[in-house]
């Protein structure tokens, strides 16, 4: 396809308000179709407006104070690196109302998530975050083909969890019928999909599997007994090969979610129909990527910790806050006619990264290579040892197949070895361990055991 | 012929054959012979059993790796020599055997094996009149 006149035939027909979409590819074509020279005016437009309502809240006049500046150092979109970062600390210090910089009155909406550790966090939000955050998912969906005709099942939690109201308000904004189906009772779920003629669905990856593993209980085939035609996965982390997995099984095209509950939730970042990473929607956000130790940027293509800067919030703002998500910048232009920054899918947290003789490794890279060999499982362990002052990464994974034959066992450990040492840079020590003999992983289970001397 | 054997796959570490026995076990199978070969690491366990096809359903279902292979099975007089016999004649024929383990039954040596060029195997055993025995008379025999 031709990106030029692709993006020329879209940037034409300005929809109203009313018919918001319409004929168009684009849910927002004023905002989606932006020029990067536009989009980046306008951020900076909205950079300036974003921090001078910070400096209105007592915690970032602080915080301003603290590194020296004033709303006015803002002339330029680089001018955004003199901004502070905020963390995750930092909202919990601010529990509950902090960093509010509305009246609370003014406030609808406030979703909390739970803390492990310390306070739990707050995110407020006001009638116009709710209906922006509304409009990003709307987008999205629309993005991939959904229109007020389809049916969309929400298969996600509800309640505090941002996935739930978040896809909810989205799928209703765009004009579907929407189930707010929620997580699990997966025989329920696949009754609706069937008498509701559902033909979109959000959920978790693992919900997906768990449903088609009870769709082949039941005899009931996803390409034959459902109108299924777009499902919509995130808020766990997968690789592409778990990805294309889910595809295969539903008969369906699955896209890629970025969502958080300090933006909104979902909406942030979404596949358009080419799934080449996904769009953070910039008119939205400024989306910088750092060296998680230096916080420096890092080039477009290297991997480092996503921070994020809202542009559109009037509740609750974030100036560079600290996501721990790792990523890299794939491109700045589509072939869908959207010049949104396309972000890969999150390569871990920046808190998991394993730094192993100078190299930088995250789990899911060794997820990602363990996945193309059927004859092991999904679950493994990393152990990372000292043997004669060498600092050693070992492997292991369960054998799924079994085999009559000592070679094949063999040749196994070593291609997964050869493999692992593309990826990672370094070779590791690979032992196949019994089927079921490794702790079971739900969601983030200890994949890394550190037992490496630190002096010698 | 040949003979179903189940090839597990084991690690040397315990409780890992305790698994499979334990599962048998439980199924009620019953083991005619059975044999390991290692490494340093791991192991494949292999055994003839009765009713080697629901052995290995239940094995599965005790989330066990397991694969269902075909070897040779050969009944021999129960004299010195009659195994080194048997070998030679397949080495003369220039077939690898790639393991062989053996035991008593009912008086009878059994040699079970498995070669590189199952073909080649079939007719060295025909061309010599070779005793070979297949799952039926084992479970006869057992
Ligand atoms: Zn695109």
């Amino acid at each position: 396809m031709d990106t030029n006149s692709n993006r020329q035939e879209h940037l034409t027909p300005r929809p109203t308000r009313e018919g918001q979409g319409g004929g168009s590819a684009f849910f927002n074509p004023e905002f989606e179709t932006l020029s990067r020279t536009e989009i980046e005016a306008l951020q900076l437009e909205r950079l300036k407006e974003t921090v001078a309502h910070c400096y209105t809240n007592d915690f970032y006049r602080k915080k301003f104070d603290e590194a020296g500046i004033t709303p006015d150092d803002i002339k330029t979109l680089a001018d955004v690196r003199k901004l502070p970062f905020t963390t995750k600390q930092d909202l919990r210090e601010t529990y509950p109302f902090g960093m509010a910089c509305v009246p609370i009155r003014d406030c609808v909406r406030l979703h909390s998530s739970s803390g492990t550790t310390g306070n739990p966090t707050v995110i407020l939000h006001t009638k116009k975050d709710l209906d922006e955050w509304a409009n990003q998912v709307a987008r999205n969906l629309w993005m991939v083909g959904l229109r007020p005709d389809d049916v969309f099942q929400n298969s996600s939690g509800y309640g505090m969890f941002t996935g739930g109201l978040g896809f909810q308000y989205g799928a209703e904004k765009l004009g579907m019928l929407t189930v707010p189906a929620a997580a699990g009772n997966s025989l329920r779920q696949i009754k609706f999909i069937k008498d509701f003629g559902t033909t979109a669905i959000h959920a978790i990856p693992s919900y997906v599997t768990r449903l088609y593993e009870v769709m082949q209980q039941e005899g009931v085939d996803p390409r034959r007994d459902t109108k299924l035609k777009v499902l919509a996965i995130g808020a766990e982390p997968h690789s592409e090969e778990q990805r294309k997995r889910i595809e295969e099984m539903m008969g369906v095209k699955a896209y890629n979610s970025f969502g958080m509950s300090e933006m909104c939730g979902p909406g942030v970042g979404f596949e358009c129909p080419e799934q080449n990473g996904m769009h953070f929607w910039e008119d939205y956000y400024i989306v910088e990527i750092v060296n998680p130790e230096t916080l420096e940027p890092v080039p477009d293509g290297e991997i480092g910790e996503l921070v994020l800067t809202t542009l559109c919030r009037e509740a609750m703002p974030l100036l560079r806050y600290r996501t721990r998500d790792l990523t890299r910048v794939l491109g700045r232009t589509c072939p869908c006619g959207r010049n949104h920054v396309r972000i890969d899918r999150m390569r871990g947290r920046s808190d998991d990264m394993i730094v192993l003789r100078g190299v930088n490794i995250f789990p899911i890279q060794i997820e990602k290579i363990l996945m193309k060999f059927p004859e092991v499982g999904t679950n493994y362990l990393i152990t990372l040892i000292t043997e004669d002052n060498n600092d050693q990464m070992i492997v292991e994974v369960e054998v799924n197949e079994a085999t009559d034959d000592f070679a094949k066992l063999q040749a196994l450990e070593k291609e997964i070895r050869h493999q692992l040492g593309d990826e990672i840079l370094l070779k590791p020590i690979v032992k196949l361990v019994a089927k079921g003999s490794l702790p079971v992983s739900e969601g983030k289970a200890v994949r890394v055991v550190d037992k490496r001397k630190v002096f010698e | 012929m040949t003979v179903h054997q189940l090839s597990i796959f084991i690690e040397n570490r315990s409780g890992t054959l305790i698994k499979v026995l334990e599962a048998l076990k439980a199924a009620n199978i019953q083991i005619i012979a059975s044999t390991i070969a290692d490494t340093a690491e791991y192991g494949i366990y292999r055994l003839i059993c009765s009713e080697p096809m629901r052995a290995c359903e239940e094995l599965k279902k005790a989330n066990v790796a397991v694969a269902l292979s075909d070897v040779f099975a050969l009944a021999i007089d129960d004299k010195p020599g009659r195994a080194a016999d048997a070998v030679k004649t397949f080495s003369e024929a220039g077939i690898s055997i790639a393991y062989m383990y053996s035991f008593l039954l009912r008086g009878k040596g059994i040699l079970i094996f498995r070669t590189d060029d199952n073909e080649k195997a079939v007719k060295v055993i025909a061309d010599n009149q070779l005793q070979s025995i297949n799952e039926a008379d084992l479970s006869e025999l057992a």
